[in-house]
């Protein structure tokens, strides 16, 4: 067997951390990510199965939820995104359709999007310059899609800062936005 | 601009990609007898008012939902925004695929 050795979305083989005045934005590897879509006319018996299944409700429209294993945020009208450590659930996707059955439809997503944590004090001057959402108005659990130097991206508000989860192969361009108005403000 | 989205609150129109008139969602029956017609009619006749219109709107950088956005075309002011599927289903072809 060759030995392999994974890269984060950045390349490299350990996550970047870069520290800009009070901000600190830090890539975050090994997650992994499904999607989930409620099949017609399902869309109370998924939520059933979901709570069953992993002790958390599927969330309201902007809304996210989160406990020790998975995270949850709404994508859109039943639909949602669900979020578990890659290194403890690889086969995300595989064990939500075993939860799920035919109430959902779900996708693999692992591969296609990458992770930075922003925090500091200053996460809501950083947002408010890189997008067009009211960062200043989300609430902790507050969770949207917006664009980013016309980078399609999710915004997560958690009690510590700013979850942005955007499209991996824009990994370095969606670095660059962050660090570069980062910088700007610092 | 801003796009009062029903689910999400104002959003700036940026997150938006616009498609056209809304009667785009009343597509004709393709069985029908007047079908061709019906269909030249859907694709090319379209009104172009000074005033209240209504269109569809996509929230591409958001949800990805359609809404029907009923805009003032001489003031740009919005009146209304709906999802499309809840304008879809409420309308009475689709009676029989409605939930």
């Amino acid at each position: 067997m060759p030995d392999l050795k994974p890269l984060t979305a950045l390349g490299a083989a350990a996550p970047r951390v870069d520290i800009i005045g009070a901000l600190t934005i830090a890539e975050t590897p090994n997650v992994a990510l499904a999607s989930l879509a409620a099949r017609k006319g399902q869309g109370d018996a998924v939520v059933e199965v979901v709570k069953a299944g992993l002790a958390l409700d599927l969330p309201a429209a902007g809304r996210s939820v989160a406990n020790t294993s998975h995270r949850i945020w709404w994508t859109g009208p039943e639909q949602w995104m669900v979020e578990a450590d890659f290194t403890v659930c690889e086969l995300l996707a595989e064990a939500l359709k075993s939860i799920v059955g035919a109430t959902g439809s779900v996708t693999e997503q692992t591969d296609g999007w990458c992770r930075f944590d922003v925090t500091g004090d200053t996460v809501v001057a950083l947002f408010e310059r890189l997008c067009a959402v009211d960062v200043a108005m989300m609430a902790v659990g507050d969770a949207t899609r917006t664009s980013m130097h016309h980078i399609g991206c999710f915004l997560i508000r958690t009690d510590e800062g700013v979850i942005v989860i955007g499209p991996r192969a824009s990994a370095g361009s969606l670095h660059h936005a962050l660090v570069e108005i980062a910088g700007a403000i610092a | 601009m801003l796009i009062n989205h029903p689910l999400l609150g104002p959003r700036d129109a940026s997150e938006f990609t616009y498609l056209g008139d809304a009667n785009l969602l009343n597509r004709p029956d393709w069985q029908g007898e007047n079908a061709v017609e019906a269909f030249h009619d859907y694709l090319y006749l379209r009104d172009n008012p000074a005033g209240l219109h209504r269109e569809l709107w996509f929230h591409e950088q958001g949800d990805r939902s359609w809404l029907v956005v009923t805009r003032n075309t001489l003031t740009h002011e919005i009146l209304g925004v709906e999802m499309a599927r809840d304008v879809a289903r409420n309308n009475k072809r689709f009676e029989g695929d409605a939930q």
